[in-house]
């Protein structure tokens, strides 16, 4: 190996430092083992910052009916059966310990008036269940794992990107990337390598996600040889900003609708209540005044339509604009001032429990959301799919190679509940750190190759010497072409036309080249992160036209309703070692009796 | 489209020089857009950190026109647009390219703060009971983004590099979270009147008027912690109340 790279060694390496891969790298060092963390950001930056709502957990300190039975048939019927039940079932299980221990390293969650962690109402959960601060959850959950993270012995390489898994005959043995700050290549030895990069959003137009979202576990993964699964459910927020342009995309929160705020069409109508699927009908309110009462506690009160899964809020709302009904600029009103009917101090109550809702809107928008309405629209919000992994062990099929988090695959399903995220990155970070530490400590130390790192080295550094296309324009392209032809509504021949687009925008990626010197260079970085935008735009959307059905966040306008075909199974893409994307249908696993008749219960 | 002109820093390791980007605005742009537009359109190896683009994370801080800000969330309409946007890195922090500055001692510094220690658990499953109002006072701390551009502003850093010495509004922040945290057994008041040196501050209010989050840095956190010092060292009494209860 040349002497240019700055090398490092780990048992175990994380790749990310949001939720999963932090809380991957604090189990892992409490294993005993040693730790490092590579971040495309600085520390406490990722995206988990910016979750909202909560932390689901049946903590059941609000409404004592909750339990994990009730939390795992929510999240199935959320992700319409097509989840991993087995992670479903551990998730729902373990969620509350992660949370009660996240209190323990100082996160300070708002309270019950008994003191005990306050929790809230969110879409498509039974009882009130996340476990919240304000609207500023995620801010909260990473601050602690950060604050507690540091104290541990663990390496943090900020400011860092992966371009490549390295692996010793078949088993993973590290990873190739480099620093921005200076732009060298870094050399990661590791017995074990946990993904924790989060989502794909940067492969859309309209995102709530930040430019980190590039896709590049599931890429890194893919590349690698494993396998990926239910790549076609991209999950589009029903609401995200849609006015002034620039602020296209801003999530905005669930939390309001949980907090009492309705949808509306230009008519001022609440189209929500028009079209509430058969599968949730005996859960949700019949009338403006029970949802009203459902959010404001009352325990025999239903949930308002608002708060139906989110696949089926985006697609009303789509809807609407599509017929002609949304607001000037192309969406539908979110009204949380209307409570002032309904509550004295509405002004304060809205602030207090929706402070960064009011600051962005006022600031972003000069709209204050306590006096009027906001413009809302989908935004690509969250990636279902991602890598598949062994559901107690988050291992991949290679060999050394864990996920966790968004870049992993099986506890959404087709659709993913509010919530469930930070829950998510909470159990399965740290069940990927505890079982690759110990499969670090089972397994014999790895040799590079150093033959692959030269070659993805010089293949870094080309892009510096073609005067090629701008490499922002590649991607702008890509992300214009995702939004237009496999989005939220999909049909087949607009999909093949995406895979042809996809050929040329490869090539066009080809010959991005980039001005300037290696040290902090966005051109480069924008160069080399198209390789992974291109792939995961590739499976979501030869996954999405092999799902011939609607389903979850899946919607095809040529196929509109379930099939049983596809609905039994997971769509499963792997490459070969000749390249090819192989694509495979893969039947459910059945569920144990136990667990069917927690979900028969609970129907 | 009307078009606005942004002086930009740009620079390697404290060298360089404003340059000058005329580029089109549309309604609603914030100042981060517009870098974005010109890095995307004239200066692909322009050097801006960024990540959330609505004011969560504090990664985009700089100062423009002089002023310490978050530029995700500073829309051209608060701004003059007939003479150019001058746009530079924080000055406090040593420049790495750009706009990106080298924010790294925040993170070393925070590490040597001593870390939460919890009292024993309230209830028999491990659980604790604290009342809102309670926490109240120290979510407002918590809000903190760690942009550190109160850091970027206090005049103990800034104007007199006393970085050694020093650990500036944010990490006192940090500290006062910790201080006030209902659970929290520590003490660190040895270290803020040694170490942390929180007598720098001259409470000038600096901090408190940029922070994004409109955190009151000064009254709330910096001066209750210039109490819990000088009732500690300087109390005859409650020095020997504290070792009584000890």
């Amino acid at each position: 190996m040349t002497t240019e790279y700055q090398t490092f060694d780990y048992d175990v390496l994380v790749i990310g430092a949001g939720g999963a891969g932090l809380r991957a790298a604090i189990e892992a060092s409490a294993n005993g083992v040693r730790v490092g963390v590579i971040t495309k950001s600085l520390l406490g930056k990722a995206h988990t910052v910016m979750a909202e709502g909560g932390i689901a957990a049946a903590l059941g300190n609000v409404d004592d009916r909750d339990n994990w039975k009730v939390h795992f048939a929510d999240t199935m019927r959320g992700g319409q059966y097509l989840n991993d039940w087995r992670m479903a079932e551990l998730h729902a299980k373990e969620a509350p310990d992660r949370v009660r221990e996240l209190e323990a390293w100082g996160a300070l969650f708002d309270r019950t008036k008994d003191g005990r962690i306050l929790q809230r109402n969110f879409g498509g959960h039974r009882y009130p269940r996340l476990a919240h601060v304000g609207d500023r959850t995620g801010l909260e959950m990473i601050r602690t794992l950060q604050d507690h993270g540091i104290h541990l012995g663990i390496d943090v390489h900020m400011e860092s990107t992966v371009l490549t898994l390295l692996k010793d005959s078949g088993r993973i043995a590290g990873a190739f990337g480099y620093e921005r700050e200076r732009g060298r290549f870094l050399v990661f030895q590791a017995r074990a390598v946990v993904l924790a990069t989060g989502g794909i959003g940067r492969a859309y137009q309209v995102t709530s996600n930040s430019w980190e979202y590039t896709g590049d576990g599931h890429a890194l993964a893919y590349d690698a040889g494993a396998s990926l699964s239910d790549m076609e459910f991209v999950q589009f927020h029903p609401t995200g900003m849609i006015w002034p342009p620039s602020v296209r995309g801003i999530l905005v929160t669930e939390g309001v609708r949980g907090e009492g705020g309705v949808l509306q069409n230009k008519e001022g109508r609440r189209f929500m209540f028009d079209d509430i699927p058969e599968n949730y009908r005996a859960q949700t309110a019949d009338t403006e005044d029970e949802g009203w009462r459902y959010t404001q506690g009352d325990r025999n009160a239903r949930r308002p339509p608002e708060l139906l899964t989110r696949d089926h809020v985006a697609r009303c709302i789509v809807r609407e604009v599509r017929e002609g009904r949304g607001t000037p600029h192309g969406g539908v009103f979110l009204d949380i001032s209307w409570i002032k009917a309904r509550m004295p101090n509405a002004d304060a109550h809205i602030k207090r429990k929706l402070p960064s809702m009011y600051h962005q809107f006022k600031q972003l928008a000069d709209i204050d959301i306590t006096q009027e309405p906001m413009e809302v629209g989908p935004t690509t919000h969250y990636m279902m799919g991602g890598v598949r992994v062994d559901a107690d062990t988050q291992m991949s099929d290679v060999p050394g190679l864990f996920a966790a988090g968004e870049c992993a695959a099986g506890l959404h399903g087709a659709n993913r509940l509010g919530g469930n995220s930070l829950s998510d990155l909470l159990v399965f970070g740290k069940r990927a750190g505890e079982y690759a530490a110990r499969f670090a400590k089972e397994n014999a130390t790895v040799t590079l190759d150093s033959s692959q790192i030269d070659a993805t080295a010089r293949e870094a550094l080309e892009p510096f010497e073609r005067n090629g296309e701008n490499p922002y324009q590649v991607q702008h392209d890509l992300q214009r072409m995702m939004q237009d032809l496999v989005g939220i509504v999909r049909r087949e021949d607009e999909m093949e036309r995406a895979l042809e687009e996809l050929g040329k925008l490869r090539e066009r990626a080809r010959n991005a080249g980039v001005v300037g010197n290696r040290e902090y260079n966005g051109g480069w970085h924008t160069a080399l992160d198209l390789h992974n935008l291109l792939t995961v735009s590739e499976l979501i959307t030869c996954a999405a036209i092999e799902r011939k059905e609607s389903r979850g966040a899946h919607f095809r306008d040529d196929y509109p309703q379930k099939s049983e075909a596809t609905g039994t199974c997971n769509i499963i893409l792997q490459r070969s070692d000749s390249g090819e994307l192989n694509l495979k249908r893969e039947p459910l696993r059945e569920l144990p009796s136990e667990l069917k008749q927690v979900i028969e219960e609970m129907k | 489209m009307p078009t606005a002109t942004f002086r930009i820093w740009r620079g390697q390791n404290g060298k360089g020089e404003f340059q000058d980007y005329v580029t089109e605005i549309s309604d609603g742009m914030v100042v981060l857009d517009a870098v974005h537009r010109i890095q995307a359109e004239q200066a692909n190896d322009l050097a801006v950190r960024w990540n959330c683009k609505a004011g969560k994370c504090g990664s985009c801080s700089a100062e423009i026109n002089g002023n310490p800000r978050l530029m995700c969330m500073t829309r051209l309409s608060s701004l003059r647009l007939d003479q150019a946007v001058v746009l530079q890195p924080m000055k406090s922090f040593p420049s790495i390219k750009d706009l990106v500055t080298d924010v790294s001692w925040n993170f070393r510094v925070k590490k040597a703060i001593k870390p939460f220690k919890p009292r024993r658990p309230d209830a028999a499953d491990g659980t604790w009971r604290m009342a809102q109002e309670d926490v109240d006072r120290v979510q407002e701390f918590r809000k903190c983004i760690e942009c550190f551009l109160c850091q970027d502003v206090c005049h103990v850093l800034r104007e007199h590099s006393l970085h050694d010495h020093f650990v500036g509004p944010r990490l006192l922040v940090y500290t006062a979270a910790l201080e006030m945290h209902p659970l929290d057994n520590e003490n660190r008041v040895n270290e803020l009147r040694n170490g942390n040196g929180i007598g720098y501050c001259n409470i000038t209010k600096c901090c408190t008027k940029v922070c994004p989050e409109g955190i009151r840095i000064t009254d709330n956190a910096i001066i209750p912690l210039k109490e819990r010092v000088v009732d500690e060292h300087f109390d005859p009494l409650q020095k020997l109340f504290r070792i009584l209860r000890k």
